[in-house]
This record gives C-alpha cells, sequence and structure tokens, in this order.
C-alpha cells in the first residue's frame, strides 16, 4: 500500500490548528467528545457531592445554599452541555456522513462554528458557577429566578442561550444532509434507524429551541430591566414562563431520548445478527413521538393551578405519547426472537437500556395518570423516573454506542472483558441508586431538599450506596478506552461484521470518509442473509 | 424519631377522604407497570438465553414477515392505547371528584412566605408552621404567596398545590384520622427551601372547638378586614353618596359584573384581589379608573382578610 492511502482523518494533519480549524465532521466529533467528557464529570462531581450530603437526613456537608447550587450546577451541565449534545454531536456527526456515504456534512463550516458557539455558552455558564453559582434549578422557575435569586443568574442563561444555537446548527446540518446527500440507491425506507432518530431529534432541535431561547431572554429583560413580564409584583404572570419553559423542555426531554433510542436499534440488529423487527413502525414512530412530544407540555403543570380540563388534555396526550415509545420496545424485543445473539460489552449496554427505559417509561405512565401525579408531583418519585430515561436510557445508550462505534473512531479495539464489566457495573449501580427514590418519592420526600425527615435515612442511604457504584462504573471506560488508544490492537475495518455503509471503509476513515464510492446499500440489516460466514459479531 | 417506632413502610399514612383511593389507582398501575417490566425481561432474557450465537441451532428457522408481523404491530398498538385510556379514565374520574369544590366548607386562608406557612382561621386566630383542622369537616384552603411560588404538600392526605404570588389557589380536603401529619414546601424557593416545613394537626371535634378556645367565633377574620377597611378610608369612596363614586362594594362579590371594557367578569376572590393590588386594571363598567394600588399599604394576611371581609358583605346583600 501506498503512503497516501493509509492517511486517515486522525493522521492527516496533528498540528493544534489543523484540529481547531478542522472542517472534518469526524474531527468535530472528537473536539465535542472531549468538551462533553469535561462537562460530565463536573456534572458528575456535583452529584457526588450531592449523594454525600444526602447520606444524613441534617446539612452536615455542606450548607443550604452550596445545595441549592449543587443541584442547580449539576442539571444545567448535565442537561445542556451533556445529554442534548451527546448522541447527535458526538456520534450524529461522526455518523451522518459516513452511514449516507456522504464526504461530509452539508455545511462544514457551520458545522465547526456550533462546536465554538456550544463552547462558548459553556465557558460562560461554568463562570457563572466559579463567580458564585445559581441556585434556582436548572427550570428557572419565576419569580425566584428573575426577583429574588441573587445567584449569578443572567450569565447562567445567557450560557444557555447561547448554546442553545449550537443545537440548532447542529439540528438544521443533519436534516439538510439526510435530504440531500444519501448515496444514489438509499431511500427513507433504506436509512439505518439511527438516522431516522437524528432527523427527528434535528426536528425539535430546530422548532422547540428558539421557544427557550425567547424564554430566557425575557427572562433576563425582566432581571435586568425591571420590566414585567413574569413577576406578579410588577405586572407579570408566573405561569407564563412555565408555559413557555416546558414548551421547549419537554420536546428537550425527547431530544435527549430520541438519539438513544437511535443507537440500541443499530445494537439491537447487529448482535443479535437479525432484522430489525417491524423496521417501518420503528422509524416512523421516532417520528410519532417528535410532534406528540409538542403537546404534552402541561403535565409538568398539574399542580400549577392549570385548569381542571387543560390538565386532563394534557393528560390524555401524555399516555398517548407513550404508545410509540411502547413500540419501540416491543420491536426491540422482537428482533431477539430466533436471532444470534452476542453478548459483547455494546450489546449488554443495549440490552441494559431496554431494561431501564422500559422502566423509566412505564412509571411515566404513573406520572401522566393526574390524579397520583397530584401526590407525586415535584418529588424523588418524577427524580427517579426522569434519571431512568436519561441515565438509564440515553447515557446507556451512549455509552453503548461509543463502545460499538470506537473501533470505527479510533482504529483500536478495547478490552472486552473490562467493557463487560463497566457495562455490568453501571447497570447495578444504577438500580441500587434510583430505585430507593421511587419508594422515597411515593412516602412524600420532596425533591431539591437539602435537609429531609428522618424515616427518609434508609432509602437515601441506599440511593448514596448506589451512587459510588454508579460513579465507578462511569470511571472504568474512561480508563480503558484512554488505554486502548495507545496499547489496543488494530480493530480492522468491521469488527462486529456488521452492515451500514460506515463498517466498509477503513477505521479510522480516510479524511474524505471513501476511497471511492461506497456501494450500494439496499435493504438494511439483513444480517439474517450474511449467512454462516458473516455470522460472527465476535472477530 | 423515637427508638422502637417502625423506620420503614411503603405508603405514607392514609389521612383523607382521597388518599385510599388514590393509593389504589397508583397499586394497580404499579402492578400493571411491575407486570409488563417482569414480561419485557422474561422476554429478552428468555430470548438471550436461547438463541445465544454459542449454541448450535437449525439454520432454517423462520421469522415472522410480512402479514403476520403486521398483524402484531396493530395488535400491540391497540392493545397499548386502550390499557393506557383505561388508566387516563380511572384517574381523570379520580381527579375531577378530588377537585370539585365543597358546598359550605371550613374556610381557611394560606400564606407561603420564604420560608414559612401562615394560616388564618374565619375566627380570627392564626398559626404559623401549623394548621389545626376537626376531622371528618370538609375544608378549604384559600392560599397565596407574599413572594416566590411555594407548594403545599401534604403526603398523608395525598395532597398538593402550588401556591402562587399574586393569585389565589384553592384546595380541599376532608381528613380522616387524627393526629398530627407532615406539611412541605414541594416547590423550590430559595435557601431555606428544605426547612419550610409544618404539620397539620387534626384533632377531635371537641378537641378543634376547645382549640380554637376564646378566640372568638366564627367573622372575626372577616371583622379585622372590617377594621382594615375603615381605616385605610375604602369608605370614602365606596360608600354611596360620596364625592368620588366607586362601585359600592356589597353588590360586587360572587356576580357577574359588567367592566369599563365590555367585557363581563365574574367576580370572585381573585378578582376583589386584583381591584385592590391593581385596581384599574379591570375597572367596573360607569366608574373612572382612579383607585389607587393597596401593594405597598398591605400585608399579604391583610388582603386576605379584607377580601374575607367583602365576601362577607356581598353574601350579606344576596
Amino acid at each position: 500500500m501506498s503512503e497516501a492511502a493509509e492517511t486517515n482523518y486522525l493522521t492527516a494533519g496533528s498540528s493544534l490548528r489543523s484540529w481547531l480549524l478542522t472542517r472534518d465532521h469526524k474531527r468535530i466529533a472528537i473536539l465535542y467528545a472531549i468538551s462533553i467528557t469535561a462537562f460530565f464529570l463536573v456534572g458528575g462531581v456535583a452529584a457526588v457531592l450531592m449523594r454525600l450530603e444526602l447520606a444524613t437526613p441534617g446539612g452536615d456537608l455542606v450548607a443550604s445554599a452550596t445545595y441549592n447550587r449543587l443541584f442547580t450546577l449539576h442539571g444545567v451541565i448535565m442537561v445542556w452541555f451533556f445529554l442534548i449534545p451527546s448522541i447527535p454531536s458526538v456520534l450524529g456527526n461522526f455518523l451522518v456522513p459516513l452511514m449516507i456515504g456522504a464526504r461530509d456534512l452539508a455545511f462544514p463550516r457551520l458545522n465547526l462554528a456550533s462546536w465554538y458557539v456550544f463552547m462558548a455558552g459553556g465557558v460562560l455558564a461554568l463562570g457563572a458557577i466559579f463567580a458564585g453559582g445559581v441556585d434556582t434549578g436548572w427550570t428557572f422557575y419565576t419569580p425566584y429566578s428573575s426577583t429574588y435569586s441573587n445567584g449569578y443568574v443572567v450569565a447562567m442563561v445567557a450560557g444557555v442561550f447561547i448554546a442553545g444555537f449550537s443545537s440548532i446548527f447542529t439540528g438544521i446540518n443533519f436534516m439538510v444532509t439526510i435530504h440531500a446527500m444519501r448515496v444514489k440507491g438509499m431511500g427513507w425506507f433504506q436509512m439505518p434507524l439511527f438516522l431516522w432518530s437524528m432527523y427527528s431529534t434535528s426536528l425539535i432541535m430546530v422548532l422547540a429551541t428558539p421557544v427557550l431561547a425567547i424564554t430566557l431572554a425575557l427572562l433576563a429583560i425582566e432581571r435586568v430591566g425591571g420590566i414585567g413580564i413574569f413577576d406578579p409584583a410588577i405586572g407579570g404572570d408566573p405561569l407564563l414562563f412555565q408555559h413557555l419553559f416546558w414548551f421547549y423542555s419537554h420536546p428537550a426531554v425527547y431530544i435527549m431520548i430520541l438519539p438513544g433510542m437511535g443507537v440500541v436499534s443499530e445494537l439491537i440488529a447487529c448482535f443479535s445478527r437479525n432484522r430489525i423487527f417491524g423496521y417501518k413502525f420503528v422509524a416512523l414512530s421516532s417520528v410519532a413521538i417528535a410532534a406528540l412530544g409538542f403537546l404534552v407540555w402541561g403535565h409538568h403543570m398539574f399542580v400549577s393551578s392549570q385548569s381542571v380540563v387543560a390538565s386532563l388534555v394534557f393528560s390524555l396526550l401524555s399516555f398517548l405519547v407513550a404508545v410509540p415509545s411502547a413500540v419501540k420496545v416491543l420491536n426491540w424485543t422482537a428482533t431477539l426472537y430466533r436471532g444470534r445473539i452476542v453478548f459483547s460489552a455494546p450489546m449488554l449496554y443495549a440490552i441494559g437500556f431496554i431494561g431501564l427505559f422500559t422502566l423509566g417509561g412505564l412509571t411515566g405512565l404513573i406520572l401522566a395518570a393526574v390524579a397520583v401525579d397530584v401526590h407525586v408531583h415535584d418529588t424523588y418519585f418524577v427524580v427517579a423516573h426522569f434519571h431512568y430515561i436519561m441515565v438509564g436510557g440515553m447515557l446507556m445508550a451512549y455509552l453503548g454506542g461509543l463502545h460499538f462505534w470506537w473501533p470505527k473512531i479510533t482504529g483500536k479495539q478495547y478490552s472486552r472483558r473490562w467493557g463487560r464489566v463497566s457495562a455490568v457495573l453501571v447497570f447495578l449501580g444504577f438500580n441500587l441508586t434510583f430505585m430507593p427514590q421511587f419508594v422515597l418519592g411515593y412516602l412524600g420526600m420532596p425533591r431539591r431538599y437539602h435537609i429531609y425527615a428522618e424515616q427518609f435515612q434508609l432509602l437515601n442511604l441506599c440511593s448514596s450506596a448506589g451512587a459510588v457504584i454508579l460513579g465507578l462504573g462511569y470511571l472504568l471506560p474512561l480508563c480503558y478506552l484512554l488505554h486502548s488508544l495507545f496499547c489496543g490492537k488494530p480493530a480492522g475495518s468491521n469488527p462486529w461484521s456488521a452492515t451500514g455503509l460506515e463498517w466498509q471503509t477503513a477505521s479510522p476513515p480516510p479524511e474524505h470518509n471513501f476511497n471511492g464510492r461506497p456501494s450500494s446499500p439496499g435493504e438494511p440489516y439483513r444480517y439474517d442473509r450474511m449467512g454462516k460466514e458473516g455470522g460472527s459479531a465476535e472477530a | 424519631m423515637k427508638p422502637g417506632v417502625v423506620m420503614f413502610a411503603w405508603l405514607p399514612e392514609q389521612a383523607s377522604t382521597v388518599a385510599g383511593e388514590v393509593d389504589r389507582l397508583f397499586l394497580w398501575m404499579l402492578a400493571f407497570c411491575v407486570l409488563i417490566l417482569v414480561l419485557t425481561v422474561a422476554l429478552v432474557v428468555g430470548f438471550c438465553v436461547k438463541y445465544r450465537s454459542s449454541k448450535k441451532r437449525d439454520s432454517e428457522e423462520e421469522l415472522l414477515e410480512g402479514a403476520k408481523q403486521r398483524r402484531l404491530e396493530y395488535l400491540w398498538i391497540v392493545a397499548a392505547t386502550v390499557v393506557f385510556l383505561g388508566f387516563f379514565g380511572w384517574s381523570a374520574n379520580l381527579y375531577f371528584r378530588m377537585f370539585k369544590p365543597y358546598e359550605d366548607p371550613l374556610r381557611i386562608y394560606v400564606v407561603g412566605k420564604q420560608w414559612m406557612w401562615k394560616a388564618q382561621h374565619e375566627t380570627g386566630r392564626g398559626e404559623i408552621n401549623e394548621l389545626h383542622v376537626p376531622v371528618g369537616t370538609p375544608v378549604e384552603l384559600v392560599m397565596s404567596s407574599q413572594d416566590v411560588i411555594h407548594s403545599f404538600f401534604v403526603p398523608a392526605f395525598r395532597l398538593k398545590h402550588d401556591v402562587l404570588p399574586g393569585r389565589y389557589t384553592r384546595i380541599h380536603f376532608t381528613a380522616t384520622k387524627e393526629g398530627s401529619y407532615e406539611l412541605f414546601c414541594a416547590e423550590l424557593c430559595g435557601t431555606e427551601h428544605s426547612e419550610m416545613i409544618g404539620r397539620i394537626v387534626v384533632l377531635s371535634e371537641e378537641g378543634y372547638e376547645a382549640w380554637q378556645g376564646r378566640s372568638g367565633g366564627a367573622g372575626r377574620f372577616a371583622e379585622k378586614g372590617r377594621q382594615l377597611y375603615e381605616n385605610l378610608g375604602c369608605a370614602g369612596c365606596h360608600e354611596p353618596g360620596r364625592l368620588v363614586p366607586a362601585p359600592p362594594l356589597d353588590e360586587v362579590y360572587g356576580r357577574s359584573v359588567a367592566l369599563a371594557s365590555g367585557a363581563r367578569v365574574e367576580a370572585d376572590r381573585q378578582y376583589l384581589r386584583d381591584a385592590i393590588l391593581a385596581p384599574n386594571q379591570e375597572v367596573v363598567a360607569g366608574f373612572e379608573a382612579v383607585m389607587p394600588s393597596y401593594r405597598e399599604q398591605l400585608e399579604n394576611e391583610d388582603i386576605d382578610a379584607l377580601v374575607a371581609y367583602l365576601v362577607e358583605k356581598g353574601a350579606a346583600h344576596e
């Protein structure tokens, strides 16, 4: 082989400048991966401190003011600077062009700009934290945030406001790319399901994020200019903020889970060596979730003095949005049927995802039942529910996806055994952390409580112990994945014998993704036709 | 907690008329969730074991395809929708009954402020971080906040509702068991949010009367409102025949009032409250927008007292 053929996107240039001014979607994905890992560590440290504090009922480790700053930091960083960009900006950025056989995204410069905008927002938010913090919770409810809180609210919301534009840029980029740049012969229903989920996510990002921007801008205007928008003392309406905020933030919940669903569809199909069951149903349920997700924001306001009729309508719609999610779970399960299942690390993450997401989704039904929600609203029941979706779902899927495509991204193999250990550890630690919180919630422990009644201690202690295991589970991949960068064996172009265009090119891929034209993909997930020679994913 | 007391329970105490019903719905939904979860896990684990790649099998197994597969898809879509709608119906019915106002309840005004709960009984007796109510009596709380949003949460009653600045929210309950129950603030309201707690003391009828003691009969809270009405000089305009004409207040509460803007509004407690704090927003037809706001002069409890007085005045005129 000639020297030129061996150059890949990683070796194409090694100067700092070649990274910071790159327009290669793969390099931008790496920039995002490093940044969100850093943000995840910051948010994670806050979580550990909170769980340590909650090991005892009294407020002995940190003061109330500090505790409130910790959970605000945890929420803001994890939601906007980890979960929302996680799969779309890292795996999506890397894979969308590869999966459709394109050389790059439609707008490479916009893609790089999105990373800079994201970092600017992140630095501002971190600055607000280090300057003294914010104690409003990630939800910024008015009039507390607009009038009463004495933290750095404006800097924090400015950070989130700016980071929002990076979501919009990424969303536009993905939509245009998926519409216009698919390789010849790839129709909509020949796309891998990951792309359907990316497309649905982009739709929400582009349509919902501007509403968040408006809401936060209004909040800043009231706080800085004293113009009455949300504070009734100066003529505003505090509920207006909640309507606007949740009009974005409920769809944003689906920004934080749809990409995970896309990843899991890929993993389940590959490691059960089977076609995905009900391809069209899985694909269209992503779109259904994206659409219905815009109509359920009122279920965050069942006890906010919204009218009884409004609550009932939102309750009904919330039950209905669960149907497409149920369809997905059943189809993944059915995909296993008569497969040839391989228990690799990514598959263990995906199986864990099914369990945790199912429980998270089912408890969502309990919250949608407005009569029960009156009792469990704003308690630990809600905290447990959304962590099952966001962490049990999205984070498991992100890690599963990272383990699946790591050989493609880096060209290296990681330790298989440690991969499996970490998947199991994360699953166990997660359940120990959050299962007790369901019970705590129904018993009546409100969320965001620094000091709590003594009868809640036993369950809180279980939860804190689980958090330690979970923390270790997350640190492990950081170690062995980094180790693989230096000492890992070469992965080869298709170590899992997977279908999909990304596996047709070298690992790591060349700068322009494919040497020559990728072959026409045909039907996706034709694992069952690969016969005996292609039957092993355990290369 | 005293040693020897049970440290652990799966359900909080049931001490209101709705608590049992909420628990029943919750437990049925929980049972459904557990059933589905167990089924899903059993299928996943079962398939994983049966179809593991290391096991030798005939390669000629048929997959579900075509019409068979579509039938299965439609089957579970319809099944899920039907079950979900069933739970929705049950929950909606219960919620509707929970929030249907009582006919003639014992009414208590509650004010949330950073970081305490204040209650004003109609007898004029006030409390802080405690609320005494008689057992078996329908109670309605008329709640408002002095500053930020709080949330009134009594786990034993399965009852929660936000308490808003500038707006009355009303909830009601009937306690079924004497005892003392925890009251939490459930909406983040600032530094000492987790210490904004109190207790609801449910007393027997006799115990409640003894507790009210000499605090006077019903109507003392409204009496406080009447004094404020006089001291603030409200009568200067609002009684008939004065120089600056203002709507006579015994003809406002509980009626449908025509506004200067041409709209009509139901003059409830919220309207009276708004009329004191932001008088020129909704002016009664035929009058000028000349009344000053009393926002600066009045504590939240005073506004409640004034409103209680105006309600009484309006009701007496009927």
